[in-house]
């Protein structure tokens, strides 16, 4: 779905922002490989650390980075980003500072960028102001975790006007009818939840993955980005056989919290890098 | 405006419409914002939700349980001696701290216990504060031969230590939560992610009337027995409705249950005390209304307390049941439509309401109930003598004893 390039006329980022996040899909697939899509939480260890880990991984081969919006209340996140998300709000890390990082970001790399966080820091900001925020930060999307498409019609809107792309997730839970209307709300990309349970790295990819994203393609041309559990170099090539990006969270906010409280804050950018490489195999 | 009182309290199997529209919405709030993931259990509950309330032998099944199980119905008690002392309108209390386990929160949990069992699930997953909705669950998946693993944050493990034990002994895993402010807030999120995690095989025994749909609208009506009761009960003793019926408000579960007897009654006022802990300061109580904002918390849009960043903000009260950061959904739009009132009364208020509702009437009331009673000592005496109010006592004290002993100086030895 093409989104609206005017709104960025004015931007810094209009180039790489107005085409939303389908040229890195592209892109990839060019390459013949998945789409890599490493999620850090914003402000872990600090904002100026984790501008350096964005631009590092970009550096290292990330196609679109998931930078998290840190929330008091992570229903969907497990213990690893749980502790990161505490880290960054005993900063003090507001939506307010990771606009300006991703603003950062931007203006040093053409890496994608999709916020990701819980609906309550961006419905307080106010739909239309968060959207405007958003472009203006130059990033290609959001992902609100606890936002179906049934509650999202307002935020879809402002996202729309600003050319931004809503990213749903689609659950193995969901029935037939539901991922018709998460992959008719979505632009950009679906995110495919590859298990029930919260973030956190598995050793496998779970058998009903390959699936999921199987029952989701019958409702979308989109990509299929899939994410939950996965930590491994095998289990990215894995999944690119069939999904068109990888998700990687827990496992890299765990290697750079590692090097952190070895090394310091400065180990966060060599170690973050570092550990993409891995996964490239 | 009146409509007729059912003819017995707690069985009453005509179903009544829902009282959400059927995405959840109260007015501008209720709703369901949670991960993808929960969406399909959300989906069965509803369902099995919606069926099990028009059938007629499950409602049969929960009213014997209520009646010969819980202890319902519960009593309504006129409190002589306080409206001897305190003048003004004749003050009832809605005794459901006579309920087994002591509290309200059984009625709830029998209703959902039976639905787990209708859809097949094996394990209860719940979220406790003060304890008493954790030791109604741990009780009744005792009762139906269910696992019971239930989330309690560590600071109100210690601070109801009791209440640990007791679910314990009914056989409950009791597991402590670590995380945040260490109370009600973040044993939900826990249990939450529990259940993400375990959908099929287990059901979330939500304790209050909070959450995503179906929860505000569900548990508001597994409570709706006690404003049944208490307005066919008062028709009884005073021939006329109420003038004012108060009830203490955390989530709002005792308070929507028995609001929900007299909505359809114009002239009774409903009023619903939050905690105003130990001040107006944001983190220094728990009174989402006088103190907060819309917001997103836990599934559901309502007013929240929340910090200018939307980040979900500490909250404090001497009792843990209303120590929360989110009102349930149905009472925004009550308050909204100004068909209730909320005020907020402190740590002090509701210490110095134990005290006197144990030393004028013998009741020694749950620290979240004595917020109601403390509210209730200040409106009586504005009412005329010919009027009544009920105030619902939503539990008994017994466990907060080590706190009021502590507060009120109870303990030692005389010197």
């Amino acid at each position: 779905m093409p989104s609206d390039s005017r709104a960025h006329s004015s931007s810094p980022a209009a180039t790489s922002a107005g085409a939303g996040f389908a040229p890195f899909f592209a892109r990839a697939r060019a390459a013949g490989r998945t789409a890599l899509i490493p999620y850090i939480t914003a402000g872990d260890p600090t904002l100026e650390a984790s501008r350096e880990i964005a631009l590092a991984l970009a550096e290292a081969g990330a196609d679109i980075i998931e930078l998290g919006v840190p929330f008091s209340d992570p229903v969907a996140d497990g213990p690893v980003i749980q502790r990161a998300s505490e880290r960054a709000l005993r900063q003090g890390v507001t939506l307010e500072h990771v606009l300006a990082l991703a603003a950062e970001i931007r203006r040093r790399s053409p890496v994608g960028l999709l916020l990701f966080g819980y609906v309550n820091p961006f419905l307080r900001l106010g739909w239309a102001r968060f959207a405007q925020a958003a472009a203006a930060a130059g990033v290609q999307g959001v992902l609100a975790t606890d936002l179906i498409p049934e509650e999202a019609a307002e935020y879809r809107q402002a996202l729309a006007e600003r050319g931004l792309e809503p990213v749903f997730l689609a659950a193995p839970t969901s029935p037939e009818a539901r991922l018709a209307a998460i992959a008719a709300a979505s632009r950009g990309f679906l995110y495919a939840v590859s298990r029930t349970g919260v973030t956190g790295a598995r050793e496998q990819v779970p058998p009903g993955a390959r699936d999921l994203v199987a029952r989701i393609r019958r409702h979308t041309t989109l990509p299929i980005a899939l994410g939950f559990g996965l930590s491994t170099a095998a289990q990215v090539e894995e999944v690119g056989r069939f999904a068109d990006g990888a998700v990687v969270g827990t496992a890299l906010v765990a290697a750079v919290h590692a090097a952190v409280q070895r090394d310091g804050p400065g180990a966060a950018a060599p170690a973050a890098a570092s550990f993409l490489r891995t996964l490239r195999g | 405006m009146a409509r007729s009182p059912q003819s017995s309290g707690s069985a009453s199997p005509a179903p009544a419409p829902v009282a959400c529209s059927p995405q959840g919405r109260f007015g501008l709030y209720g709703g369901r914002y949670v991960p993808e993931t929960l969406v399909a259990p959300l989906e069965e509950l509803t369902a099995a939700w919606l069926t099990a309330r028009s059938d007629p032998a499950f409602q049969a099944e929960l009213a014997d349980l209520l009646a010969n199980y819980a202890g319902r119905p519960t009593p309504l008690y006129f409190a002589r001696r306080w409206t001897q002392q305190a003048g003004g309108a004749r003050v009832y209390l809605k005794r459901e701290d006579l309920l087994h386990t002591g509290a309200h929160k059984i009625n709830n949990c029998l209703g959902q216990a039976l639905l787990a069992r209708r859809m097949g699930k094996q394990r209860l997953i719940a979220e406790t504060g003060a304890g008493q909705h954790g030791v109604a669950t741990a009780t009744v998946a005792a009762l139906l031969g269910l696992e019971c693993v239930v989330y309690m944050g560590r600071e109100d493990m210690a601070r109801q230590a009791l209440n640990v034990a007791r679910m314990r002994l009914l056989g409950a895993e009791v597991r402590g939560v670590a995380a945040g402010s260490q109370t009600l807030k973040d044993a939900i999120n826990e249990a939450m992610r529990d259940w993400v995690a375990d959908c099929e095989r287990s059901h979330y025994l939500l304790g209050s009337a909070l959450g995503p749909h179906p929860y505000p609208a569900m548990v508001r009506e597994f409570h709706a027995c006690i404003g049944r009761e208490a307005r066919t009960q008062i028709l009884q003793a005073e021939g006329r409705l109420p003038a004012e019926v108060i009830a203490c408000v955390g989530g709002g579960s005792n308070a929507i249950g028995i609001f929900s007897g007299f909505l359809a009654d114009a002239g009774v006022r409903l009023t619903g005390v939050e905690a105003g802990g130990r001040g107006p300061q944001l983190g220094e109580h728990a009174a989402r209304f006088a103190g907060g904002s819309p917001g997103v918390l836990q599934g559901t849009f309502s007013y929240i307390l929340q910090d200018p960043a939307g980040q979900i903000a500490a909250t404090h009260s001497v009792s843990a049941g209303l120590d929360y950061a989110a009102i349930g959904p149905e009472h925004a739009a009550l308050r909204d439509e100004g068909r209730a009132e909320y005020v907020a009364c402190g740590d002090a208020d509701a210490l110095a309401a134990c005290r006197f509702l144990a030393a004028t009437e013998g009741i020694i009331p749950a620290l979240e109930s004595a917020h109601a009673v403390a509210e209730a000592r200040r409106r009586a005496p504005r009412h005329g003598a010919d009027a009544a109010i009920i105030v619902n006592i939503s539990g008994r004290g017994d466990k907060d004893m080590e706190i009021l002993s502590r507060e009120l100086g109870l303990g030692g030895a005389a010197d």
